[in-house]
C-alpha cells in the first residue's frame, strides 16, 4: 500500500538535498553539515533525523533493519519500521543483522561487526559536544573549525577530581580523522570503539537540530582521554569481579540491560535482541547436533 | 636585552570614523570624541618597545585608552590600524596580520592576561586548578597527572592553598582569585604577561602581597609585563619604564623615576602633584 505517497514520503527534491548533505558529511569527516529537516509526520525527537537520511538513501533493492536502543521490537523501531514499509513499497524489512542492507538505529551499535556494504544511520537528539560548554553556536562553530577542545577536556579533568573516573556514559565525545569532535549520539561507551575504523559507512542525523554528520569507512575515530587515564568502557562485572552473562542466551562479551524482577532481584540480558537471538538458535543447533 | 615586543602606530577608533577625527581629538581638543561624526578615537598613534625582563607601566585616567592597547595586543579587539610585531624564540610574528588560529596560539600559548575582573580571566564553573588545566589542554598537554602536578605547583607559587585547589574560584576572596588567575596566566611559562589593573579594588595588604608576587615572578621567569593602572603607586613599584596616556595618545613616556619625580607635560605634572 503506497497510501499515494511519494516513494520514501519526502518528494525527490527534499531526497536529493539531504543525499547532498550526506555526500559533504562524508567528504569532511565529523563536520556537522546544516540540511533543511522537513517536516515529518511524527514529533521531532523521535528520530526524524534518521528516518530522513533512511528515507533518502532507500531503494526497492534494500532490506531494511530498525533498531531502538538494541531492540526491534520497542515502540519507537516498530512504528519507524511500519512507515517505512508502508512508505516504501518494495523493500524488504528483516530483525537480521546480516541480511541487512540499511539499518536505522536509536542509540546502539549492533554487537555483530557491521560489514563494508551495510550502512548504519543513527538517531541524534543533540549534534554538537560543545553545547555543554560553549551556549552560542556562532562560537562553537569557529571551535569546532580551529579544533579548540580545551574546555570538553577540562569537563573530563574536573571529572576525574571529583570521582576518580570519567562519568560520561553516553554520548561520549569522540575525534574523528584527528580533527572534528562529535557526539556520537547516545550510544553507551561500549558501542564507541565500533566507531575507530569501521568496514561501514556510519550517518548520523538530528532531525530537530537540523544536522547531519558522518563517519566514513575505515576512519579513525578516538575518544577523548587523557594519556594516563585511558577510555573504558563498561566491564558489567559483580560485586566480586565476575562478568555478568545474559540471563538468556548466556553471552559474556555484550552490552547488558538490567531488567528488575518481581522479587526485586535484578537480571541481566543482551541489549541487542537479534544478537541474543542468534547466540540462543546457535546453541539449539549444537545441542541438537550432539544429541544426534 | 633583546626586544620582545614592538608596537608602531596602534589605532582604535570605535564608529565610522572620519578625516577630521585625528585632528579634532586629543589633549589640546579636551575630548576623545570626534565632534564631526561622533566616533571615539580610543587610542591613536600609540608605539612603543619592550624587552625581555622589562615592566612597562601605561597610566593615565579611566577612558584614556591604556586598556584598549592591552585589549588589542591579546587580540580581545582588532585595531583600525597600526603594526605589533612579536619577537618569539622560533621567530617574529607580524601580530595583526595572523590568521585567527595563528592568533588564538599565541594569545593561549606565548601570552597571559590578568583582568582586573576575575570573572573574564576565570570560569566560574570550573574549580581553580580546571582553570588551569584549560590552558595547558590548550596547548595539548593530555597527561592528567603532569596537568595535576603543574597546577599545583603554579598555585602554591602563587600562595593559594592546595587544599582549595578543587574549589571553584567563586568560593574564594577577591585576592585569591587574583592569585589563580595570575596563576593560569603563567601556566604556560609565557615571555610576556599583560596585567590590567590587577590591585584595584583589594585592600591595601592584599595589594602589597600581588605586587610582590608580580615582581618576583619577574625576576625568577625574566618575563616581560605591560602593567595598566592608574594608580601611581603600582607604577613606581613595578615599572622600569612608562608611558602617561590622554584621550588616546601618548602624552608622555620614559623612565618611571624621571616621569613621577620631573614631569613635562602639564597633565602629568597635575597628576602627579595629586597623588603625592
Amino acid at each position: 500500500m503506497s497510501a499515494g505517497y511519494n516513494f520514501g514520503f519526502l518528494d525527490e527534491h527534499a531526497k536529493k538535498e539531504v543525499r547532498r548533505a550526506i555526500l559533504k558529511a562524508i567528504s569532511i569527516p565529523g563536520y556537522q553539515v546544516p540540511y533543511s529537516s522537513r517536516e515529518m509526520p511524527m514529533g521531532r525527537g523521535f528520530g526524524t533525523g534518521g528516518l530522513q537520511i533512511t528515507l533518502s538513501l532507500i531503494g526497492a533493492n534494500d532490506t531494511l533493519k530498525v533498531i531502538d536502543q538494541g531492540s526491534d521490537d520497542s515502540v519507537n523501531a516498530v512504528n519507524l519500521r511500519q512507515f517505512i514499509e508502508m512508505t516504501c513499497p518494495g523493500i524488504d524489512t528483516t530483525t537480521r543483522l546480516s541480511e541487512a542492507t540499511l539499518i536505522q538505529s536509536r542509540h546502539r551499535i549492533p554487537e555483530t561487526p557491521l560489514k563494508p556494504e551495510q550502512v548504519l544511520v543513527l538517531q541524534v537528539p543533540y549534534p554538537d559536544p560543545l553545547v555543554v560548554v560553549e551556549p552560542s553556536e556562532d562560537k562553537r562553530k569557529i571551535m569546532h573549525g580551529e579544533a579548540d577542545y580545551a574546555r570538553l577536556l577540562v569537563k573530563l579533568y574536573e571529572d576525574i577530581v571529583k570521582f576518580d573516573e570519567i562519568t560520561i556514559s553516553h554520548r561520549y565525545p569522540t575525534r574523528i580523522n584527528d580533527h572534528y569532535v562529535i557526539d556520537p549520539s547516545p550510544i553507551p561507551r561500549w558501542d564507541v570503539p565500533k566507531l575507530d575504523n569501521s568496514p561501514a559507512l556510519i550517518l548520523f542525523g538530528a532531525g530537530r537540530e537540523k544536522k547531519i554528520y558522518a563517519v566514513p569507512p575505515h576512519t579513525k575515530g578516538e575518544p577523548l582521554a587523557f594519556e594516563d587515564v585511558p577510555f573504558r568502557v563498561e566491564d558489567f562485572r559483580d560485586a566480586q569481579g565476575k562478568r555478568r552473562a545474559c540471563a538468556r542466551c548466556g553471552a559474556t562479551d555484550t552490552f547488558l540491560d538490567e531488567f528488575m524482577n518481581e522479587d526485586g532481584s535484578k537480571r541481566y540480558q543482551c541489549s541487542d535482541s537479534d544478537y541474543c537471538d542468534e547466540t540462543l538458535e546457535a546453541d539449539m543447533m549444537t545441542e541438537a547436533t550432539t544429541h544426534a | 636585552m633583546r626586544k620582545i615586543l614592538e608596537v608602531r602606530n596602534l589605532s582604535k577608533i570605535y564608529g565610522k570614523g572620519c578625516p577630521r577625527c585625528i585632528e579634532s581629538t586629543g589633549p589640546e581638543a579636551d575630548t576623545n570624541m570626534c565632534p564631526h561624526c561622533g566616533s571615539v578615537v580610543a587610542i591613536h598613534d600609540v608605539s612603543f618597545d619592550l624587552h625581555e625582563g622589562e615592566i612597562l607601566g601605561l597610566m593615565g585616567e579611566s577612558g584614556s585608552g591604556k586598556s584598549t592597547v592591552v585589549k588589542n595586543l591579546y587580540f580581545d579587539q582588532t585595531p583600525t590600524s597600526g603594526e605589533a610585531r612579536f619577537f618569539d624564540e622560533a621567530g617574529t610574528q607580524d601580530m595583526f596580520h595572523l590568521n585567527a588560529a595563528q592568533q588564538r596560539r599565541l594569545r593561549n600559548q606565548r601570552f597571559g592576561m590578568v583582568y582586573q575582573n576575575p570573572h573574564l580571566g576565570l570560569n566560574f564553573g570550573i574549580s581553580s586548578g580546571g582553570n588551569i588545566a584549560e590552558r595547558l589542554l590548550m596547548n595539548d598537554v593530555s597527561h592528567y597527572g603532569e596537568i595535576r602536578e603543574r597546577a599545583k605547583e603554579l598555585l602554591s607559587r602563587t600562595e593559594v592553598l592546595l587544599s582549595r585547589m578543587d574549589e571553584s574560584p567563586g568560593n574564594f576572596s577577591g585576592g585569591m582569585q587574583q592569585r589563580v588567575q595570575i596563576a593560569k596566566a603563567l601556566a604556560t611559562n609565557p615571555p610576556l604577561l599583560y596585567l590590567d589593573e590587577v590591585t584595584t579594588g583589594l585592600d591595601l595588604s592584599v595589594q602589597a602581597r600581588i605586587l610582590d608576587l608580580i615582581l618576583e615572578i619577574q625576576q625568577e621567569r625574566n618575563t616581560a609585563m605591560i602593567v595598566v593602572t592608574h594608580d601611581l603607586g603600582v607604577i613606581r613599584l613595578l615599572t622600569g619604564r612608562a608611558l602617561v596616556m590622554k584621550y588616546g595618545r601618548v602624552i608622555e613616556s620614559g623612565l618611571t623615576d624621571q616621569i613621577l619625580e620631573d614631569p613635562q607635560h602639564a597633565y602629568t605634572q597635575r597628576l602627579v602633584a595629586s597623588a603625592l
